[in-house]
């Protein structure tokens, strides 16, 4: 009302960002409420790849629904099936042997390393530097490879099963996972020279996309774009599961909550997730890669719930079992659907340009947050 | 003809342009004899155009892939040498669509603003001794003026084409190009002080003994980076490609466009990253003038050996090498970023600097 009259007559742009655009990294749909080129709006559409998992899981026996959890966050799909896993090993009350927790434990790490390398490559070209997309996909295929002589598969692995591994390790999978290791370690300090460092690259991305801790813990972001607000929340240590109550490592932790510092919180998670690799590496234990469980799997009447720390945050299964060969309900918290809600509390007042970094460091995966 | 075969000389094509004038002279009136050199001078730049896109969307991906450690085309020909050959017959094969409320008028002269530009512009553009379409006492100054044309294009293709991402992109273009174009004229203005001429055939005479970059102390060198940044981001090319940042507006003001038209576009980009390149060689590294060192007969003599247009080339492609450098490596800034880089940094820098090089004009302390 008390506007001055200017004579011309404004109003707001919007803007569909998606379903499809390049830097969506998928088909999610951003409607922006723009005001030049400032953000007042962002309103997450979800519901393009919807494959309603949770609900072909009610008619799946067990050993199926691990099928489906690859295909939810693809990038961590090692891990997906893992937490299954262990919510129907948790259920019907069988104790892993030493070297299927060893044996997990890496691959989990080997899949969160190569997750981050895919993260970094497309950090990097959403942010203009085409590069280190090329550098990101150079290193993670030596893990691809490990993981396809390892189990066949390359992408979405299905190594897992309820009462172990689907396989043995591949006898050349220590010397390969060794060689990727002092391979990746001489590699890794080239992707500070390349983004870390550069001038520009901070300038983008420092003071970006603030989030609170307190605004992390209430929208539920969990995993390195929590980690980076000073939100402690790595599943590994809180309840560490498999073979990570035997290994040491850090929780890397930040207290800016910028795109900066989840930038930096991944870079440091990929330091860590070498060490860990490092630990376990060389002491396999012999045993059993698999423990005798039925071939149709009823679980008692109940409930089960098992949290892992995938790369992208905390994914929670949640299992209601009415004692028949498939479960009742089956409910995924994802990780990826809780961080982008919190994308309207980050980008409003950012411009575009900025929305883009910030869909690239809580690095989203869509068919995670559209189950 | 045989007369004209003779007068072919690779150190100095003066004897044959004056050969082809005479000889048109001798059969036509003078209005005629310019008006053929004119058709023949056209026919010469679109033939020069097509090569220079072929070669340089070549060695654009080339270089790319040097620096993303793959291949590159490889397929296509010898070493994926014909594979811009194959992508040119792709894009006149192509369908030109149209927006269903696009301006259909601007949107069909958009592509012709832009490459019209750099048909203007190149006509100043020294090659060699001698081979110079236009050379008049404000070639320089001429070739600014001609090359910011192109921003009226890039400004109607994003309005015309009715796409919001076109719109935001050509908005983006129209405040980088009219900024950086101050730096790129304020940095050339700084060789004018020591040249002393706006016409580049007597830019590149005065350099005989020593390029303007070596003689010209610090200031030279600080414009050669300042024109460098700038032309970059005149050229909207990365870490400067914000008009068609890819990850944020798909394609930015040519998103809509599509077959010729897009290529359009396309080889004016990289005819534009020619022109910059070439204009920066004339002006600072001596177009095609040999390198020369102050008394050294011999060496000069050997350097002489070596065509001016090879020189000439040579020079230029060190100058689009280094600008794909910067795309190929650095993240792209925001627009607050450049225009900040631009009018607090950039433009200080370059308004002290030419006061610094006016004073040492002044006093003659360059070489």
């Amino acid at each position: 009302m008390n506007e001055l009259k200017t004579g011309l007559e404004t109003q707001e742009y919007f803007i569909n960002m998606g379903p499809q655009h390049p830097s969506t990294h998928g088909v999610l749909r951003l409607m922006l409420t723009l005001d030049g080129e400032i953000i007042k709006n962002v309103e997450p559409h979800l519901g393009y790849i919807h494959r309603s998992i949770e609900k072909m899981c009610e008619k799946d026996q067990y050993r199926m629904i691990i099928h489906l959890t690859d295909r939810m966050d693809y990038l961590s799909c090692h891990i997906n099936n893992e937490a299954v896993c262990l919510a129907i090993e948790k259920a019907l009350e069988v104790e892993m042997t030493d070297r299927i927790k060893v044996i997990r434990t890496i691959i989990d790490e080997l899949t969160r390393l190569s997750s981050h390398q895919l993260w970094w490559g497309v950090m990097g070209m959403d942010l203009g530097a085409i590069t280190s997309f090329l550098y990101g996909f150079r290193d993670r295929e030596l893990i691809t490879d490990i993981f396809e002589e390892t189990c066949g598969a390359r992408l979405t692995m299905n190594y897992n099963i309820p009462g172990g591994l689907m396989f043995d390790i591949h006898p050349n999978f220590q010397k390969r996972t060794k060689e990727f290791i002092t391979h990746f370690k001489k590699k890794l300090p080239e992707y500070d020279d390349l983004l870390s460092n550069n001038v520009i690259f901070k300038q983008r991305t420092q003071g970006i996309g603030y989030l609170s801790k307190e605004d992390a813990i209430s929208y539920g972001v969990t995993g390195p774009s929590g980690r980076a607000s000073g939100f402690s929340c790595d599943v590994r240590k809180l309840e560490p599961y498999m073979a990570y109550d035997r290994v040491d490592f850090k929780e890397i932790l930040s207290t800016e909550g910028d795109c900066y510092a989840r930038y930096k919180v991944r870079i440091a998670e990929m330091w860590e997730s070498l060490s860990i690799i490092e630990q376990l590496i060389d002491n396999i234990p012999e045993g059993d890669f698999q423990v005798p469980t039925k071939k149709v799997i009823k679980l008692p009447k109940g409930e089960f719930y098992q949290r892992v720390e995938t790369a992208r945050g905390e994914l929670g299964v949640y299992i209601v079992s009415e004692g028949k060969v498939s479960p009742y309900r089956v409910k995924f918290r994802s990780p990826g659907f809780s961080t982008l809600s919190a994308m309207n509390k980050m980008a409003t007042g950012f411009k575009i340009a900025d929305l883009v970094a910030i869909m690239s460091t809580i690095d989203l995966v869509i068919p995670d947050i559209d189950r | 003809m045989n007369r004209l075969i003779l007068k072919i000389n690779i150190y100095d094509f003066t004897p044959l342009t004056q050969a082809i004038h005479d000889a048109l002279s001798e059969s036509f009136s003078p209005g005629i004899t310019t008006l053929i050199e004119m058709v023949i001078i056209g026919i010469a730049f679109i033939t020069l155009f097509t090569i220079l896109g072929l070669v340089m969307v070549y060695a654009e991906r080339k270089v790319a892939a040097l620096f993303q450690q793959r291949l590159g085309p490889m397929r296509v020909g010898f070493f994926g040498t014909a594979q811009t050959i194959a992508d040119a017959i792709k894009l006149l094969l192509k369908e030109p669509l149209m927006t269903k409320n696009a301006d259909k008028f601007l949107f069909n002269l958009a592509p012709f603003f832009v490459i019209i530009a750099s048909f203007l512009a190149i006509a100043a553009v020294p090659f060699a001794k001698g081979l110079q379409a236009l050379d008049f006492n404000i070639g320089l100054f001429y070739i600014v003026a001609v090359s910011s044309l192109g921003v009226i294009g890039i400004l109607l293709a994003g309005w015309s084409s009715n796409n919001k991402y076109s719109l935001i992109g050509s908005m983006r273009s129209g405040a980088q190009i009219v900024s950086y174009e101050l730096s790129v004229g304020l940095s050339l203005l700084t060789m004018v002080v020591l040249t002393g001429t706006l016409q580049l055939s007597e830019i590149i005479e005065s350099q005989q003994d020593g390029w303007w970059i070596f003689k010209g102390h610090i200031p030279a060198f600080i414009a050669f980076i300042v024109f460098l940044v700038a032309s970059t981001a005149e050229l909207n090319r990365g870490p400067f490609d914000l008009a068609e940042a890819e990850s944020e507006l798909t394609a930015g003001f040519h998103t809509e466009y599509s077959g010729m038209k897009f290529s359009f576009f396309f080889l004016a980009e990289f005819v534009n990253l020619f022109i910059v390149a070439a204009i920066g060689a004339t002006v600072f590294l001596g177009g095609w003038m040999p390198f020369h060192l102050g008394n050294w007969e011999g060496f000069n003599l050997i350097m002489d050996f070596v065509p001016p247009i090879f020189w000439f080339l040579a020079k230029v492609s060190f100058i689009i090498f280094i600008i794909m450098w910067f795309k190929w490596t650095f993240p792209r800034l925001r627009i607050d970023q450049l225009l900040t880089l631009e009018w607090k940094y950039l433009l200080p820098i370059n308004l002290v600097n030419i006061v610094v090089m006016a004073f040492i004009a002044m006093q003659g302390w360059h070489f």
